[in-house]
């Protein structure tokens, strides 16, 4: 393994090794360096984080619990399990840290309408909320097929104020919401921002939305130092574009001796074609703007993903990612639909907590890993959100399973 | 062939006062079988050279009408593979010059070194990248000029001074107006902004400059052509040529 010490990813071209980058049409060139531009100088703004801080606190919840999951521990006899309570931020999820950053940064950017692509709902819904906090109009794109699979979050959204547009092109899911949220913005580029809702898209995007997220793994980071005055052995979350991901591992990449795994949505099995586990069956390629490994054909037509979590549901993967599985510092690794269903229900039971089912997929690969480990070890879990949203899906699927 | 091919087709065009015509048409969509008649008729027609777009997946530059000839072009089968073995075929027999447009992902998956030496055997006069900005040209520009293949650049309505001037600077074949702020797709009116901006390219560009994205009608291309030195038309060929219209196409062509 090279040595990621100091890590100062990405350069100043966007890139992460080679990965990365600003693949967009001359468009939206012009906005990408403005955002960039804004970015760097409100970070260095006291005001801006002041008010980023204050938002996060007395607005979203923050900081949120690491709890340490005792009972999930004793059932698996090994090692000490601790749960980041993201599913406890307002709206449900870690998407909202990200959100409420890119809605401040839209104000000071003197622009008043949002646009954003959606999955499951999470990242919708965390848009049109803080669009309501600070009076910003919304359109949220979003994939027929995941309205379909996540109707409440779209009656959310439109409580909310937002307007929500389905997508019937290609998969109807997240990677053509994509596609239409980056035609939307090319369109109205000019009073527009566009709060993309992972590690994913051109540059800076994967950095800012990398940066908002941090909050998760720099809060873990001094809450189980103040638990046990050392630093975890592993962390363990889940990847789809993989921001909740990212945001718990970056203040971990340099501390060496901590094990990092992530871990995609493996579907009907990665032996199928039915599965979005992009690192670890991907090839390297351009998708959004980014350069990154993605679920493509040998003609590079981008295939479309398959997971039961909408929300992981995406044939690429954020930049950050590929360079973090080719240098060997993250293991990525996959658990399928079925393996998530059967973490999904364990977790409810043992804890009283149900989480996501994108999170489900971290808590079952967490479950193997307390095999490989012992009592004197211990690992944190990136909940990274809470599965009320997914409870009929869950439901008719374990019927569906029993019939069939 | 080649850029040079290219060149001397608008070339031929522009001194004899007349404004260059490049319709954009979806290879495959109406099945590759056809590509010869077509690219013949437009010829004919008097086209002064052929956009030829390879499908992709996600074209994140182009509206409804072109993402749906992607459908259709990719239900058929069709690769840039297959494109560029049928270009090989009649080369001999084709004199329009042919300028390529995908998006980066195909061609870098193709492998890009290979691209270039496969366009020169197909005789492909140009490439258009939607996707690949000035910050990420060098991935491809040196194998593609390297080939003596004109690597077209594209400016936009949002582009500041100091990148208009880099991209005209830049630019082979032509420069590639796009002159909506949006995707392709045909509009009924233009921006008056618009008339300015070709004017700005105008004066930097050593190339011609030729307007695209939104025309769709010859009253277009003549508003737009008083201001640079013709319009590229696609999404309206495209969706006429599905119709099986080509009489309109002939009307669109002459009339512009």
């Amino acid at each position: 393994m090279i040595t990621l010490k100091p890590y100062t990813m990405p350069n100043t071209k966007g890139r992460y090794g080679k990965f990365g980058g600003k693949f967009v049409p001359e468009l939206l060139m012009p906005a990408l360096i403005e955002l960039e531009e804004a970015y760097e100088k409100a970070i260095k703004d006291p005001e801006f984080i002041n008010q980023l801080n204050y938002y996060l606190k007395q607005y979203v919840g923050r900081e949120t619990p690491l709890y340490y999951a005792e009972n999930l521990t004793k059932q698996l006899g090994g090692p000490k399990i601790y749960l980041k309570r993201e599913d406890l931020n307002h709206t449900g999820a870690h998407k909202i840290n990200n959100t409420v950053g890119q809605a401040l940064l839209t104000l000071r950017m003197g622009k008043r309408k949002v646009v954003a692509e959606t999955g499951a709902g999470q990242h919708g819904v965390a848009t049109a909320t803080v669009c309501a906090l600070l009076g910003l109009d919304c359109v949220v794109f979003m994939g027929e097929e995941d309205i379909r699979r996540q109707k409440l979050n779209v009656f959310r959204m439109e409580l909310l104020g937002a307007e929500v547009r389905s997508v019937s092109q290609g998969s109807g899911t997240l990677k053509d919401a994509v596609n239409e949220a980056l035609r939307y913005w090319a369109s109205h580029v000019t009073d527009t921002h566009y709060i993309i809702g992972s590690v994913v898209g051109p540059h800076p995007f994967p950095k800012i939305v990398r940066d908002f997220q941090t909050v998760i793994g720099e809060e873990t980071k001094k809450q189980f130092y103040e638990q046990n005055e050392t630093l975890p052995d592993a962390v363990v979350a889940c990847v789809g574009g993989g921001s909740n991901a990212m945001g718990m591992f970056y203040p971990f990449v340099q501390d060496e001796d901590v094990a990092l795994y992530g871990v995609e949505a493996g579907g009907a099995g990665i032996d199928t074609t039915k599965h979005a586990a992009t690192l670890t069956d991907g090839k390297v390629g351009v998708l959004h703007g980014t350069m990154t490994h993605l679920l493509q054909d040998e003609d590079g037509q981008i295939q479309e993903a398959f997971s039961i979590s909408a929300g992981l549901d995406y044939p690429g993967v954020g930049p950050e990612h590929s360079y973090l599985h080719d240098t060997s510092r993250v293991t990525y690794t996959s658990i399928t639909d079925k393996e998530a269903l059967d973490a999904f229900q364990f977790l409810s039971k043992t804890e009283g907590i149900i989480p996501a089912l994108e999170s489900a997929h971290a808590v079952a690969y967490a479950l193997k890993l307390a095999k490989e480990m012992n009592g004197n070890q211990s690992f944190v879990i990136c909940l990274s959100g809470r599965g009320d949203k997914d409870v009929e899906q869950v439901k008719a699927a374990l019927e569906g399973n029993k019939n069939g | 062939m080649g850029k040079h091919y290219l060149e001397k087709a608008f070339n031929d065009k522009l001194s004899a006062n007349e404004k260059i015509f490049v319709p954009y048409i979806m290879a495959g969509d109406g099945g590759l079988d056809s590509l010869e008649e077509r690219l013949r008729f437009l010829q004919e027609c008097g086209a002064t050279a052929v956009e030829l777009g390879i499908p992709f997946s996600d074209p994140v530059a182009d509206g409804p009408t072109i993402q749906d000839a992607g459908v259709r072009a990719l239900a058929n089968g069709t690769t840039l593979h297959s494109v560029i073995e049928r270009l090989e075929q009649f080369k001999a027999e084709r004199t329009i010059p042919i300028i390529l447009m995908t998006y980066i992902n195909p061609i870098f998956i193709y492998g890009i070194e290979r691209f270039a030496s496969d366009c020169v055997k197909a005789g492909v006069d140009g490439v258009i990248v939607p996707d690949l900005p000035l910050e990420e040209e060098a991935m491809i520009a040196d194998y593609i000029q390297d080939k003596e293949i004109a690597l077209i650049r594209l400016a936009a309505l949002t582009s500041p001074e100091e990148r208009i001037v880099e991209i005209a600077e830049r630019t082979e074949g032509f420069l590639y107006a796009v002159s909506v702020t949006g995707i392709t797709g045909a509009r009924t009116s233009h921006q008056t902004e618009v008339k300015s901006y070709l004017q700005k390219l105008k004066q930097h560009a050593h190339a011609p400059v030729l307007a695209g994205f939104g025309v769709s009608n010859p009253k277009q291309a003549q508003e737009l052509g008083a201001y640079c030195d013709g319009v590229v038309v696609g999404s309206k060929i495209v969706d006429l040529f599905h119709q099986g219209n080509t009489e309109e196409i002939k009307k669109l062509i002459q009339e512009s």
